[in-house]
Formats: structure tokens, sequence, C-alpha cells
């Protein structure tokens, strides 16, 4: 099979972030929070700090690092919550139809209605700001799409011969969602998934960004913008870094995802065949 | 209990709701078959045969619905059970082949694991013991290394090597009746032979009671020992299958075989035209008033105009809904 140049780049900037998160403690130089040093304060990148200093004199390239942690772990983990959620819906409301589906489909559109980030704003202003309020907020906000796929892809395929095959055969309704319907809209499914997992990044580093996130002094990308906001002009690389982090993660994870549909699209696999 | 019928279906009615009104797609349909043994339906398409299999395991769909009639399995009515026990029912008792064995199997799950999942699902087996028990039902099906055959998915797979696995998922649980749906109308001519010789030889087998749907009337009088031949909804007659074919009764079904190229009689007695029946189905909505195949009938009188045939008996336990028969 020929790897699109889309998945290796894609893969490759993913696996980079990957890397460095988990490997953060043995990467970095200095302790990400207790390693402040005014005597160091905005040092340019060189030498002994690799992307320079912070106002507190904390070296940006280990803070980098430890931010990889919170971005993938957000990312991934309220994605999981995503398409569980996501899935779970839309899945049985297409495949039964009737009151549910109508429902379903109501809480979807008035999902869609308001935007995902005012949403868990609004979350997270309810909830007490860290690491758990962001994942439920970012985990509840961001599951119309998937279920809107998987109500779609549960429509067309409940009139397959295999799931009616499945009817004749004494399958109950959930195996066969189980069996028979969810293996076959897995290929949508996991590209949305990547996509919307660069969505919950970026939505995680803008609720940092706005204070309403990860509290300082944990490394956050989003927070440690914020930080750098007023040496934007005398010290630009304390934003340059984590910014470029965040563009390096979403990049690759959209490219992932473009690739994953190049390979896992039902027509693109039709093609192969 | 041992005179019962394995199964028994007196006056089935399925309507067809179309708008406000209601039609009746199937009507006063009886059959009995015995276990183990063979029955052929057979009629035209959009006659009601498909309909009436799936009425039987209660799957019938909206705008279609069970309107009247008993359906009986060993003396138990099951028209009326509720989903979950009638879902207990089906694979387990009453089993079903189709016509498409492209579109029937999951394509993205091993034929190995879907033939597993039925002992799963009703033998309450383990997967280990579950897949051990596939193989020996992949070969049964005379599928050549069943071991490697188990791990492909359907695509890998011909049309002939997948209505056997399909055939292998329908028997997996030794129902007491299978249904089998035009089995082999998407296959081959020299595969149809085969899978209809599989399926004879497995049923026999396992002592499971077929009931045979097909257009195609020679084959179901080769496969089958009772034939009922459907028209517009109505069984108009049920017979021995030698019999259907050495003196049909019905003009229908006189009809039908006069239309079957007689390879032997032609080489004998040179080319000869095939006959056909003239005129076509009738629509659900719009069923003749009277004999439903008075339109297209030689033998048609006023009387079958104006007066619907009551099923009349004829020697050797067959029936006849004619007012001409013969």
């Amino acid at each position: 099979m020929r790897i699109g140049a889309n998945l290796l780049i894609g893969g490759t900037l993913f696996a980079v972030v990957v890397i460095a998160g988990v490997l953060a403690p043995w990467l970095a130089h200095t302790d990400p929070v207790m390693d402040a040093n005014l005597m160091n304060a905005e040092e340019p990148p060189g030498g002994a700090f690799w992307f320079g200093t912070d106002a507190q004199g904390r070296d940006i390239y280990s803070r980098v690092l430890y931010g990889a942690r919170i971005s993938l772990t957000v990312g991934i983990v309220s994605q999981l919550i995503n398409t569980v959620i996501g899935v779970c819906l839309g899945l049985s409301a297409g495949y039964w139809g009737g009151w549910w589906d109508d429902f379903v489909s109501g809480l979807t559109n008035l999902v869609l209605a308001i935007p995902s980030l005012i949403f868990a704003l609004a979350l997270m202003a309810i909830l007490t700001p860290g690491l758990t309020s962001l994942l439920i907020a970012l985990g509840l906000t961001n599951w119309s799409f998937t279920c809107r796929l998987a109500r779609a892809s549960a429509l067309s395929l409940k009139s397959q011969g295999y799931v009616q095959a499945a009817k004749v055969l004494g399958y109950g309704d959930v195996r066969i969602m189980v069996t028979q319907l969810l293996p076959n809209m897995l290929g949508p499914i996991i590209v949305i998934g990547t996509l919307g997992m660069g969505g919950a990044v970026l939505a995680e580093a803008a609720l940092s960004f706005l204070g309403l996130g990860i509290r300082p002094p944990f490394p956050s990308w989003g927070s440690m913008l914020s930080d750098a906001r007023d040496q934007i002009t005398t010290a630009p690389w304390i934003s340059i870094f984590p910014g470029l982090a965040i563009f390096i993660t979403v990049l690759g994870l959209n490219l992932l995802g473009d690739g994953l549909r190049d390979i896992l699209d039902p027509q693109g696999r039709a093609g192969k065949a | 209990m041992s005179a019962e019928p394995l199964l028994q279906v007196d006056d089935l009615r399925i309507d067809l709701a179309l708008g406000d009104e209601r039609f009746a797609a199937v009507q006063d349909v009886s059959l009995s078959i015995g276990r183990g043994e063979t029955f052929g339906l057979v009629g035209e398409s959009g006659c009601g045969k498909s309909i009436t299999a799936l009425a039987l395991i209660g799957l019938l769909r909206p705008p279609l619905r069970l309107a009247g009639g008993t359906v009986r399995l060993d003396g138990r009515e099951i028209q009326s059970l509720r989903p979950a026990e009638m879902r207990r029912l089906r694979g387990k008792r009453i089993s079903m082949i189709f016509q498409e064995p492209m579109t029937a199997l999951n394509p993205v799950s091993p034929v190995g694991r879907q033939i597993a999942e039925m002992f799963v699902l009703h033998e309450g087996a383990t997967w280990q013991e579950a897949e051990r028990r596939a193989v020996e039902a992949l070969a049964s099906v005379r599928v050549a290394a069943p071991e490697r055959r188990a791990k492909d998915y359907p695509h890998q797979l011909s049309g002939g090597m997948r209505q056997r696995v399909m055939i292998a998922i329908a028997l997996a649980c030794s129902p007491d009746l299978l249904l089998a749906d035009e089995p082999t109308t998407a296959l081959d001519v020299t595969v149809q032979a085969e899978i209809l010789d599989l399926v004879r030889d497995l049923c026999a087998a396992k002592g499971t009671a077929v009931l045979m749907i097909s257009h195609d009337l020679g084959l179901i009088a080769n496969a089958c020992r009772r034939v009922g031949v459907m028209y517009a909804g109505r069984i108009v007659e049920t017979r021995a299958a030698e019999e259907v074919f050495r003196a049909p009764s019905h003009p229908y079904t006189s009809g039908l075989v006069a239309s079957l190229p007689l390879l032997g009689a032609r080489a004998r007695q040179g080319r000869r035209r095939l006959k056909e029946i003239a005129g076509v189905v009738p629509s659900v909505a719009g069923f003749p008033h009277g004999c439903r195949f008075h339109p297209r009938c030689g033998r048609a009188s006023d009387l079958c105009r104006e007066d619907d045939p009551a099923p009349t008996p004829l020697p050797g336990d067959g029936l006849v809904r004619c007012h001409h028969h013969g």
C-alpha cells in the first residue's frame, strides 16, 4: 500500500510531539515549574537555554516539552470522550430512528448552534479550573460532528444485506450495532477523531490563554502564550516557541487525519480491493 | 406431537399500507412443512414469496404488516411472540439464507468469526470453542483448507464460497427450518448445482426442513418434495413436485411448466418456440376481481371473473385454486 505524504509528514510531526511529551523528564534541562531564576530572566535562545528563558528565568525548552504532556492529554482524552458520546448517540439514533432519533438530532443541532469554545468557556466558568475540568468541558462540547457522522453511517449501513442477515440470524440490536455497524463506520470516525484532536489542542490553548484552563505555573502552551503577551516585542522567543509547538501539533494532527482519510475512506479502499 | 407438522401456516395475510389504503399483498396462504421435509415455493417476481418468508420469522417492516393468520412451529403459535422470544428462535430454530451472498456477509469481519458468533450468540460457547467449531462448520460446507479460509474476509472469497459460508452460518446451530430465498439465483449454473446439493445433504444430515423460494420451477422441482405455486399473493396449487411437472392442474402452473426449455425434447422434435404466459403479474393495488389469474388465463369463463375459486383438494395431498382445473 502506498503511504501518502500527508500520512507520513503528519505521523512524523505527531510522533515527535508524543515522544517529546513522554520523554519530557529526560529531555528537559530543568524542572519546568520550580527552576525559576530571575538572574536568567528573558535570556535569548542560545547556549544553555536553547529556546531562551521567560520573565521568571525558566527554561522555555523544558516548559515546552512538559507542555506537550498537557496538550496531548487534553487532545486525546477529550476527543475520546467526544467520540464515545458521539458514536453512542449517533449510532443508536440512526439505527433505531423514531423519537430517539428526533431527540438526538435536536440535541446535536442545539450543540452545533452554540460555538463550542463559548460553551466550553461557560462550563469552565462553572467548574474549577484544572486539568479534569478542562477534559470535561472539551469532552462535552465537540461530539456533534462525530454524532452526525455516526448517525448518517448507521442510516446507510442498516439497509445493508449483512445487517438484515444478522437480524434474521437472531442478533440483538446492541450486538448488531457493535458487530455489524460500528466496524463498518470506524474509518471516517477515526478521521474525524484525529482532526478533532487538533481542534481540542487549539481549544485547550485558547482556554488556557484566557486563564480558564491550566493554571500557572504549570506549563501549558496556551498559558505560556498568555504570559508572554507583554514581552512579545522585547522578547519574542517567549511566545514563538510555545506558538510553534501548538502549530506543529495541530498541523501534524490535521495532516494525519487527512492521510488516514486517504487510506480509510471506503471509496479509496474499494479502489484498492 | 409426532403427527404435528414442523411448520403450519394458516390463512396468512400480509397487508401493504400505501398512504391511507391497505392492500393484501399476501392472502389466504396456508402451508405445512414436516420435519426434514423440503418444500418449494415458486412464483414470479412480486408474487409475495419473499415477504411470506420474512413474515414467518417476524421481520416484516412497514409498510408491510402481518394482518392475519397463524404461524405454528411445533404446534406453538409464534406470530405473536414478544420480540425477545422471537429473536431467540431466529438463527437457532429458524434460519435463512439469501439471494445475495455478496452483501449478506459483514465485509470487515473474518468469515470464521462470523460463523463463530452464532455459537457464542445462541449456544453460549466461549470464543475459543466457537472458533474451533467454525472451522468444522466451514469444512462441513466443503470449503478446502478451512483453517486458512476462516481467517479470510468476504471480499477474498468467490460468490459460491460466500454462499457456502452463509450456509455454514445459517446451519451452525442445526435449526429445524431453513428458509432459502433464491439461494442460487446470483450464482453460476455449475455452482448452483453444487450449492443445492450442499443444502440438500447438510439439511438431510441435520434433519433440517427447508422452505426453498425461487422463481425457477425446474430448480424447485429438482430440489423439493412438495411444491407450492404462488400467484398474486396466493398459493394457487400445492402438489408433490413430480406431479406438478407431470400433470399441472392450475392453468398458471401449466403455463410455467410450458415455459421451461425442454432440452431433450427439443433435440428430438427440432426447434420449438418457448411458450410464455401472456400479460404481467397484476400489482398489489390492482388485483383483479374474481380469480386473480383470469385476465391471463386461456380457460377463463364468466364464473372466473365473478367468483374467487376456493381451494379444491386434488388426489394425493394436493390443493388447487381454480374453477376449471385439471
